[in-house]
């Protein structure tokens, strides 16, 4: 078993450290996402060919889908920062999960907008109240709350701590976004309308979506970071570390 | 370059906006917030420098 | 009470009502899905009877669109595996309608007719390019042929 995998990451729990290794990431994730995201909206909006039934409408589908994923990969891997913030009370995992909820709020925001913008003209109405729509919607009010609770607190680690606890309460709607399609088709006692079928889509049109999952994964990355970075400026302002930071930062400028 | 979109150019488009503007601000944000966050801490310093040296003046406090 | 408990107990009070209003959602969005979805046949063996309104779920009947000539009153019939029930509508369809269509319809019914208020299409998840599925379909038809043929051969 590697030793160094813990040590490293034990490291990692240092704010000094998760500062500078954040910085150091931060550009090439961010560049990274840049350029797959560019290929990946350049295939799905002109390479890929229109699908039989929705014609060119269904190009939404390369925004709303990773988007869709990741606000319920966000919440995952905000759960999991605020549960080891919460249990073995590491800062750098609390400020982690913190600093997750902003960004995913803006896919969840994200997925509903292009999601009614293509329930539109495919559907017929820009909103239904169905439970995969609804539960979606209730996700961006918890990550939401998730943001207001920490800010709403003087003390940055009380607020911390408070809002970790909202994000455990919250997890138990991330499977039910998930599987509510499925949950929601079998209380339709066996109609023959075909909600949904086995997930089917040509390979054509398969790479730029996950092209533009790879994207929004490594852009997830940059945003945190960046916020991460942020925030520790702010509550670790007392420490030696950050005015040695000010000071390196000033003799740059 | 099929711009038009069949006839969602509409749709498609406005999808593709908010997903860059959104995620722009997303970007920008915590730049912008850790650039205040070292001004803020820089003046913050600053403060209680003078404070460690009454001699110099103090342009935003006053001592009694 | 001081101000900062007082803020506390707002901060508590607000993330309660939140989480009930959540629950509440998701309840309502539920129980509506859960029993206002009707197939043509359930509304024929009276399932949908206690319902002044409901969903009705089905398929285009190919061939069954009529569309009225100056009005936007439209008439079709959807139909399941053992039913078939006529529908009409007043209104702009969705891009999507048009024959074999999975539609939910959400009206009443009026002497053996659905009246529908609201006609959504409902698509699946399956995506190809035109051409393979123009190439599929082909490929279905000539087995058809072919079992026919065969089952000919057989008689």
């Amino acid at each position: 078993m590697a030793n160094w995998v813990p040590l490293w990451l034990h490291r990692l729990g240092s704010p000094p450290v998760f500062y500078r290794f954040a910085g150091a990431v931060r550009p090439w994730a961010l560049g990274l996402a840049l350029a797959l995201g560019a290929v990946a909206l350049y295939a799905g909006l002109f390479v890929a060919p229109a699908d039989y039934q929705q014609g060119d409408a269904y190009r939404i589908i390369f925004i709303h889908v990773p988007s869709a994923w990741m606000s319920l990969f966000i919440y995952g891997a905000m759960t999991l920062a605020a549960f080891v913030g919460l249990v073995w009370r590491i800062k750098i995992a609390e400020v982690v999960a913190m600093e997750s909820a902003p960004v995913g709020a803006a896919f969840t925001f994200i997925t509903l907008a292009t999601g009614s913008l293509w329930g539109k003209p495919m559907w017929g109405t820009w909103w239904t109240w169905d439970a995969r729509l609804t539960s979606e919607l209730v996700l961006l009010f918890i990550y939401l709350g998730i943001v207001g609770l920490y800010h709403s607190f003087e003390d940055r680690r009380q607020g911390a701590r408070a809002a970790c606890f909202l994000v455990l309460v919250g997890a138990v709607n991330v499977p039910i976004v998930h599987f509510s399609v499925n949950w929601w088709n079998t209380l339709h006692q066996g109609s023959t309308v075909r909600l949904v079928g086995p997930s089917h889509i040509e390979a054509s049109m398969l790479w730029p979506l996950l092209t533009m999952m790879a994207a929004t994964k490594l852009y997830y990355i940059a945003s945190l970071f960046a916020r991460v970075r942020a925030d520790l400026i702010a509550s670790e302002g007392g420490k030696a570390w950050v005015r040695e930071l000010l000071t390196r930062e000033e003799g740059a400028a | 370059m099929n711009l038009a979109m069949g006839a969602y150019g509409f749709y498609v488009w406005t999808a593709v906006a908010v997903f860059l503007i959104v995620l722009l601000i997303d970007t920008l944000a915590p730049l912008a917030r850790r650039r205040r966050n070292l001004r803020e801490l820089r003046a913050r310093i600053a403060r209680q420098e003078n404070r460690r040296r009454p001699g110099t003046p103090s342009s935003h406090e006053s001592h009694p | 009470m001081n101000p900062t408990r007082k803020r506390r107990l707002a901060i508590v009070i607000s993330v309660l009502v939140a989480a009930v209003v959540a629950v509440g959602l998701i309840v309502f969005a539920l129980q509506r899905n859960m029993s206002y979805l009707f197939t043509p046949s359930q509304v024929q063996e009276g399932q949908a009877t206690q319902y002044p309104t409901f969903r009705l779920g089905g398929m285009v009947k190919s061939g069954s669109i009529q569309r009225a000539a100056d009005t936007l009153k439209v008439s079709f019939i959807v139909v399941d595996d053992g039913g078939a029930m006529p529908v009409e509508y007043t209104g702009i369809l969705p891009d999507l309608f048009r024959d074999n269509q999975s539609v939910i319809a959400t009206g009443r019914m009026d002497s053996g007719r659905f009246i529908a208020s609201e006609v959504l299409a409902k698509h699946d998840e399956n995506y190809m390019p035109k051409e393979l599925k123009d190439a599929m379909a082909k490929a279905h038809e000539n087995r058809k042929i072919e079992d026919t043929a065969t089952q000919d051969a057989g008689k």
